[in-house]
């Protein structure tokens, strides 16, 4: 019972975790139709600068959130504008070159600048500690992945649902040329929704530390678990992206506790029945 | 008509001009590699290495630039092939080079064949997702049949007999660069073949229409699965030479970042070219030599520059845009 409800309360903040970051991505997948393999880089940077402020600057773990949400946007501002915005509706071949060329520099320059050892974020005191159920205490720290990941599900369903931008944004996923055509400038959406995916990709990168750590090749490694939780959960679908994070993240965790000879055999194991099954993702839509 | 007479007469020219540039292939393999021989001969093991990558490049070229499927998995067919040949030798003890050659070609027609399979259910985005969990379920695979495969440790014990009884596969590599340049010769030239059969014009025309070749009355996944097979054999080709030439099997072989490498340097040299996916292996594998010699910390950011340069303003790769480059010289002055 013990071990069912730790690693319950494990998976679920690591598929927390993973649908904060992985959920930018769906969006602009869906969105801007580019198969993005840089968004891991983006988590990464967020993860550097934080550490960077909350362990070398000794400011706090909220500053540093902040910091590295508005630094990590202002860096892929540029990166948007001149790599990104010609890559738009060319085919995948060269979509998965180009971003695969960025995150390979970004993992040298990061290598170069930080250096290769791993980075810790120091939690502000609040979040350290375990938390006590009254039968089972459980870590603030995973608590607080959970709460955030249920705010950016709610946040961003809200924006999407219920917003005159979400109206523009679901309209140029459906038909860019359409809505373009009635007035809508897709690619000021295009800009916006790439800042926040690449916010969101920082936060992930932030919260989730504890769970993936911080080191230069954080963007490989986990690029193909963003990837996959992205074409498992169909792209541009939140709902989707949501199942996908908590269902892969229940199968990786489980795996790992349970077996962890096996390493992520079972994870990629159910990604390759997945897909199989639903070509499109959980919540894919035919074209 | 008429202009299917010219088409014809123009088929005629093409068949004569492609016998022409195969007779150029083949010497330009050839000099190239007696040039590698003499100019490094104490470095013959990067030399042979050239050749295996060059394989996998060439068999990956078969799927993405003729079929027009993006893989990041194809290193998954080369260690199969790798693996395929050193477990021959290492636990049944046949040490024959053929035979191991031959085993790593099976190997790797086997695991295209169960590749092709999978990667062919989908599209796109989740096409490219499955292609990686293959090559990292290959990859826990090896590592947790550790018995076989000898895990993280590499697969040890590979020790190939002498071609013909008698040149051996000693230190200095001469016997493996030599056997190595002959393979890569026979599967150049059975490429060169496959690619202008109909077989291979009918896989181009599923790059470029689908649903064309569909209406014509061929079955796209048939020819893509038959290729993918044939692509497995190659690769696995590649992976035995590896295993046979530093008798040894790295778990690196089966790695995501040995087939993402494979895609670079593809592309670095241009798709849909045999010889294109030749020069790409060749520079992308000297320059990585010679650069991460000289500092290995840089490597990586070059190769996201290199890669960022190349589709910005190579997107035929060196290759094809050195062919285009040429074929509008000879245009503007006839």
């Amino acid at each position: 019972m013990q071990t069912v409800f730790s690693i319950a309360i494990d998976a679920l903040a690591y598929g927390m975790v993973l649908f904060v970051i992985s959920i930018g991505l769906s969006v602009t997948m869906g969105l801007m139709r580019v198969v993005n393999l840089a968004h891991g880089a983006f988590a990464m940077i967020g993860g550097y600068i934080a550490s960077y402020v909350a362990r070398d600057l000794g400011l706090g773990y909220s500053v540093a959130v902040i910091a590295a949400v508005v630094l990590t946007i202002i860096i892929a501002i540029p990166i948007e504008r001149f790599l990104y915005r010609r890559i738009y509706g060319a085919p995948e071949l060269t979509q998965v070159l180009m971003t695969i060329g960025i995150t390979f520099c970004v993992i040298g320059i990061a290598n170069y600048v930080m250096g290769p050892t791993l980075k810790t974020i120091p939690l502000a005191g609040p979040l350290q500690g375990a938390a006590n159920l009254g039968f089972r205490s459980i870590s603030v720290h995973r608590l607080f992945a959970i709460v955030c990941g249920l705010v950016v599900a709610l946040g961003l369903w809200f924006a999407i649902e219920r917003t005159s931008f979400g109206v523009k944004v679901r309209a140029s996923v459906d038909d860019a040329a359409m809505a373009s055509a009635l007035g809508v400038r897709t690619e000021v959406i295009y800009a916006i929704s790439f800042a926040i995916a690449v916010g969101l990709a920082a936060f992930g990168g932030v919260v989730g530390a504890e769970l993936l750590p911080v080191e230069p090749y954080y963007a490989l490694r986990y690029m193909v678990t963003f990837l996959v939780v992205v074409s498992v959960g169909g792209a541009g679908s939140i709902p989707g992206a949501l199942a996908a994070c908590l269902l892969l993240g229940a199968i990786d965790t489980t795996g790992r506790y349970l077996m962890p000879e096996f390493g992520e055999f079972f994870f990629y194991l159910a990604v390759i029945a997945i897909i199989c099954v639903f070509p499109r993702g959980l919540a894919g839509r035919a074209k | 008509m008429t202009s299917s007479v010219n088409s014809d007469i123009l088929l005629g020219v093409k068949a004569r001009g492609s016998l022409v540039r195969d007779l150029i292939g083949i010497a330009v393999i050839v000099v190239a590699a007696v040039i590698g021989y003499l100019l490094f001969p104490d470095n013959l093991a990067l030399l042979t290495r050239i050749l295996a990558i060059a394989l996998l490049v060439l068999a990956l070229d078969l799927v993405t630039g003729y079929c027009g499927v993006a893989t990041l998995g194809h290193a998954a067919l080369f260690g199969a092939g790798a693996y395929a040949a050193g477990i021959l030798s290492a636990h049944y003890g046949i040490n024959d080079p053929f035979l191991m050659t031959l085993a790593g070609l099976v190997g790797g027609a086997a695991s295209g064949l169960l590749c092709g399979a999978i990667m062919l259910r989908a599209h796109g985005l989740p096409q490219l997702v499955l292609s990686i969990a293959l090559i990292h379920l290959f990859h826990e695979l090896a590592n947790k049949m550790s018995s076989w495969t000898g895990g993280s440790d590499g697969l040890a014990g590979i020790a190939p007999d002498p071609v013909f009884g008698m040149f051996e596969f000693d230190l200095y590599g001469q016997t493996a660069y030599v056997f190595g340049v002959a393979l890569l010769l026979i599967v150049f030239l059975s490429l060169r073949i496959l690619v202008r059969s109909p077989f291979g014009m009918l896989s181009r025309g599923i790059r470029q229409d689908k649903l064309r070749v569909r209406a014509m009355g061929a079955s796209p996944s048939s020819v893509l699965i038959r290729m993918y097979v044939i692509s497995g054999a190659v690769a696995g080709l590649g992976g035995a030479l590896n295993a046979i030439s530093t008798q040894v099997v790295a778990l690196d072989t089966l790695s995501f970042t040995q087939s993402a490498e494979a895609l670079v340097m593809l592309v670095l040299g241009g798709t849909g070219s045999l010889f294109g996916a030749l020069t790409g292996t060749l520079i992308f594998m000297l320059f990585e030599d010679y650069v991460s010699a000289a500092n290995p910390f840089h490597w990586l950011t070059m190769v996201g520059a290199l890669l960022i340069a190349v589709v910005l303003f190579a997107p035929k790769g060196i290759y094809g845009t050195a062919a285009d480059y040429f074929a509008l010289r000879r245009k503007a002055k006839p």
